[in-house]
């Protein structure tokens, strides 16, 4: 059986009754900011800056040759903890477009529902071809529901440009025209 | 019955462990029966193929007892037990047999750095380019690259390029770069689909899988060489690039091709089916299907389904329909023409409707050629069923004349049809005219325009049931996607037929609680057999009652009718 301990409560002293002290250090704290620099922001005017490994809308980036990154492994959709992502994979036309034709894939559709998107940065961390960043977008809104999936069109413009530190598909485009001589 | 014939076993130590296997085991398969999920791991390997010993993936350290060689006396160690001798160096286990006394070790250091200098090996021309390639998630080199490897590469030169997107024929994608060069689907093509097409060219790593000039891997067996390629060089064309392994749901089916009746596995995501592969059964199939019973799955999304209960072209529920049509068919002069396409299960019932409506009943043969493999010459998978079942006596003829007659002759006003396009059966369109129509099936048709009731039915894919192969084999499928919304199983619809004409309720709803009426009605079944109690590798029937029936089936892979015949000509017990 635990045993209750009973704490005796100290009475209050005549100062703390008065309540004054307690309202002198409030308006101290008062006081001190006053004369400092103004730290709120007038939001949406101005905005915070938004440090770089910030976790904010999941998007699709390019490498700097503007080449789509993504291959639509689906690895994202499979690891994404409330099935935010949604992929349909496809091939890429190899006479469309000869000069990316060994990557031989890539998403047809790519969706992510921001109403489901929980923000856990898991994509990104698992995506092989660093194709999906959560980048410093952190505000959303729509009118509907169909408006809150982003679609493949929308990922891409949300999400820009990054530096590549690999080019992957550069190098083996380069290894296959070099080949191996036999 | 048949003699088992005697197997004999021999003694062998994995492990430190006592194990009795078959003689002849080769050591990969004696681990596996030691279970507990220990594995030797292989590539080149299959058990349905010859042994090419190749792929040196399945090493394994290998001693035997020791004997004195001049005497011949085993030699002790200190505590008197026989001394092993290690070889030493390790073998592969895919070309070694079991023999009397020997040891085996999977796991040691040497086994292990072997592993790793083989996975190191076959890893330094590999693409790794697992993101792009769909065989990702079922891969045996990722696998065992992840388990047995070294985790980095050594490898500072540049790495081979070969081929990539390569057309082997019409249903199958090579990547050379990815090839390990087990030589499974080389081995596959030669000995199984008997068509020789594949080969290796150039020499070391340069070694690239290609068809011989002049040729295409064509045969209608090419998908099984996807199948078995550990790795992702051989893709089949049609599942490429469609969906990831890893969201696919796998469900056990049965191939309705042909009366051989393939064991299958249906692989959905959300109500879609993407591919068909084989399910390996020994008695069966192996672990082979053909392309065209892969492809099956599309016949059914195309064309405009049946989707709903009509009554002279109006939508009703499926009660208003069975019950209109239990009216109708009271009225006596019934015919039925049932289907080999059919489970055993809509076929039982369509026999209590036969009985009840005292209705004449005819099946129309599927029959095609045979390619010896398998795909026999009845092209429909439960015509043992029919006669199991006791709907026919007879095997069926090609064509419908006999009922047209009937119809002519005034002798028939109801027709119930089960699945069949009776019009190209010898039933003319106007003929049909004459008589009221029942229809149950699948996709619109000249039959079912003109029906009086039409009772849409759910495919194979859809729903669950059993078919009777060639070889009286029972075996069960279960339903692996949703059908259109609101149709019932067609056993269901018929049971409701069936009640309806005998007044009587049975109570049923599940395909089990049917199974107790099945059971105890088909005398060829145990009265406790029930659906989910038939084994996952299939029941074998008697098949006495039915020897003397000139089936058309006459040999391929698994059944031959001469050896058939006689394995069950002597009766049971004798
Ligand atoms: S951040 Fe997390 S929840 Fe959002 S899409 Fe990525 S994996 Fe899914
Ligand atoms: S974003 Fe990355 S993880 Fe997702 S499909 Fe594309 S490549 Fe794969
Ligand atoms: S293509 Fe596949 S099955 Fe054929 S040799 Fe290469 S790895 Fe083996
Ligand atoms: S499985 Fe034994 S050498 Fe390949």
């Amino acid at each position: 059986m635990a045993k209750t301990k009973v704490i005796e409560r100290k009475p209050l002293t005549f100062a703390e009754k008065t309540f004054i002290p307690q309202i002198l250090t409030g308006l101290k704290t008062t006081g001190k900011t006053m004369f400092q620099k103004n730290i709120t922001l007038q939001y949406p005017d101005e905005r915070p800056s938004i440090p770089d490994n910030y976790r904010g809308v999941p998007t699709l980036v390019k490498d700097p040759n503007g080449r789509e990154k993504c291959v639509s492994c689906q690895l994202c959709e499979f690891v994404c903890p409330p099935k935010a992502i949604r992929i349909t994979p496809g091939e890429i036309d190899a006479e469309a477009e000869p000069d990316r034709a060994h990557v031989e894939k890539a998403p047809k559709e790519f969706d992510i529902n921001m109403l489901r998107c929980i923000y856990c940065g898991l994509c990104q961390e698992v995506c092989p071809e660093e194709a999906i960043f959560l980048q410093d977008v952190f505000s959303l809104s729509g009118y509907s529901r169909d408006e809150m999936v982003n679609n493949k069109q929308k990922l891409y413009e949300l999400g820009g440009t990054l530096p590549d530190k690999h080019y992957k598909w550069d190098k083996k485009k380069a290894a296959e025209e070099h080949g191996n001589a036999h | 019955m048949k003699v088992d014939s005697v197997v004999d076993y021999v003694t062998i130590n994995i492990d430190g462990e006592d194990v009795d296997v078959p003689k002849g085991t080769n050591i990969i398969e004696a681990v596996k029966m030691v279970g507990k999920g220990k594995e030797v791991p292989h590539y080149c390997y299959h058990p349905k193929l010859s042994i090419a010993g190749n792929c040196r993936m399945c090493m394994v350290e290998m001693g035997m007892p020791m004997r004195d060689r001049a005497t011949g006396e085993a030699v002790l160690d200190e505590n008197g037990v026989q001394k092993i001798g290690w070889m030493p160096k390790p073998t592969i286990g895919c070309a070694t047999n079991a023999a009397p006394g020997m040891h085996i070790r999977t796991n040691s250091e040497m086994v292990k750095e072997s592993r790793n200098g083989v996975t190191e090996f076959l890893l330094i021309n590999h693409p790794l380019d697992c993101p792009i390639c769909d065989q990702a998630g079922e891969c045996r080199l990722q696998e065992f690259s992840a388990e047995h490897g070294r985790g980095y590469s050594r490898f500072i030169e540049q790495k081979n390029v070969k081929p990539k997107r390569t057309r082997l024929g019409s249903r199958v994608t090579l990547d050379d770069e990815r090839c390990i060069l087990c030589s499974r689907c080389i081995r596959f093509s030669k000995e199984i689909a008997k068509d020789d097409v594949l080969g290796f060219v150039d020499r070391g790593t340069y070694s690239t899988l290609t068809c011989f000039p002049g040729k295409e891997l064509e045969n209608n067996y090419s998908l099984n060489t996807v199948d078995i390629c550990p790795v992702g060089a051989l893709t089949s064309t049609d599942f490429r690039f469609k969906m990831r392994v890893w969201f696919l749901k796998r469900t056990h089916s049965i191939c309705t091709e042909s009366s051989v009746g393939a064991n299958t596995e249906i692989w959905s995501r959300e109500g879609k089916i993407y591919r068909i592969t084989p399910r390996r059964n020994d008695a069966v199939n192996d672990t082979w299907m053909t392309d065209s019973g892969r492809e099956l799955f599309k016949e059914v999304e195309v064309g405009d389904r049946l989707t709903h209960y009509t009554i002279d072209g109006v939508h009703k529920t499926s009660a208003e329909t069975a019950a209109a049509a239990a009216k109708l068919l009271k009225e006596g002069k019934v015919a039925i023409i049932a289907s080999p396409h059919s489970s055993v299960e809509e076929q039982f019932y369509c026999k209590a409707i036969a009985d009840r409506s005292e209705a004449t009943v005819s099946l129309v043969s599927h029959y095609g050629a045979t390619d010896g493999i398998l795909q026999s010459e009845d092209r429909s998978p439960n015509l043992r069923g029919a006669l199991v079942n006791g709907l026919v006596d007879q095997l069926p003829d090609a064509d419908l004349s006999a009922v047209a007659q009937q119809i002519e002759s005034g002798a028939v006003d109801t027709l119930l049809v089960v699945n069949e396009e009776v019009t190209q059966l010898g039933i003319s369109a106007e003929l049909l005219k004459k008589v009221k129509v029942i229809y149950i099936g699948l996709h619109a048709n000249v039959v079912s325009e003109d029906a009086a009731i039409v009772i849409p039915s759910l495919s194979v894919f859809e729903k669950d049931g059993s078919f009777i192969n060639q070889s009286f084999r029972l075996q069960r499928f279960k339903a692996a996607i949703p059908g259109p919304r609101g149709v019932l199983s067609d056993f269901m619809v018929l049971e409701h037929i069936a009640e309806a004409l005998a007044d009587e309720k049975i109570p049923s709803g599940s395909i089990d609680a049917a199974w107790e009426h099945i059971a105890k009605g088909v005398s060829q079944f145990d009265d406790s057999l029930r659906w989910r109690s038939i084994p996952e590798e299939g029941l074998e029937l008697d098949p006495t009652a039915f020897l003397d029936l000139p089936f058309v089936e006459t040999k391929n892979l698994k059944y031959d009718s001469a050896a058939f015949k006689e394995a069950h000509a002597t009766p049971a017990g004798a």
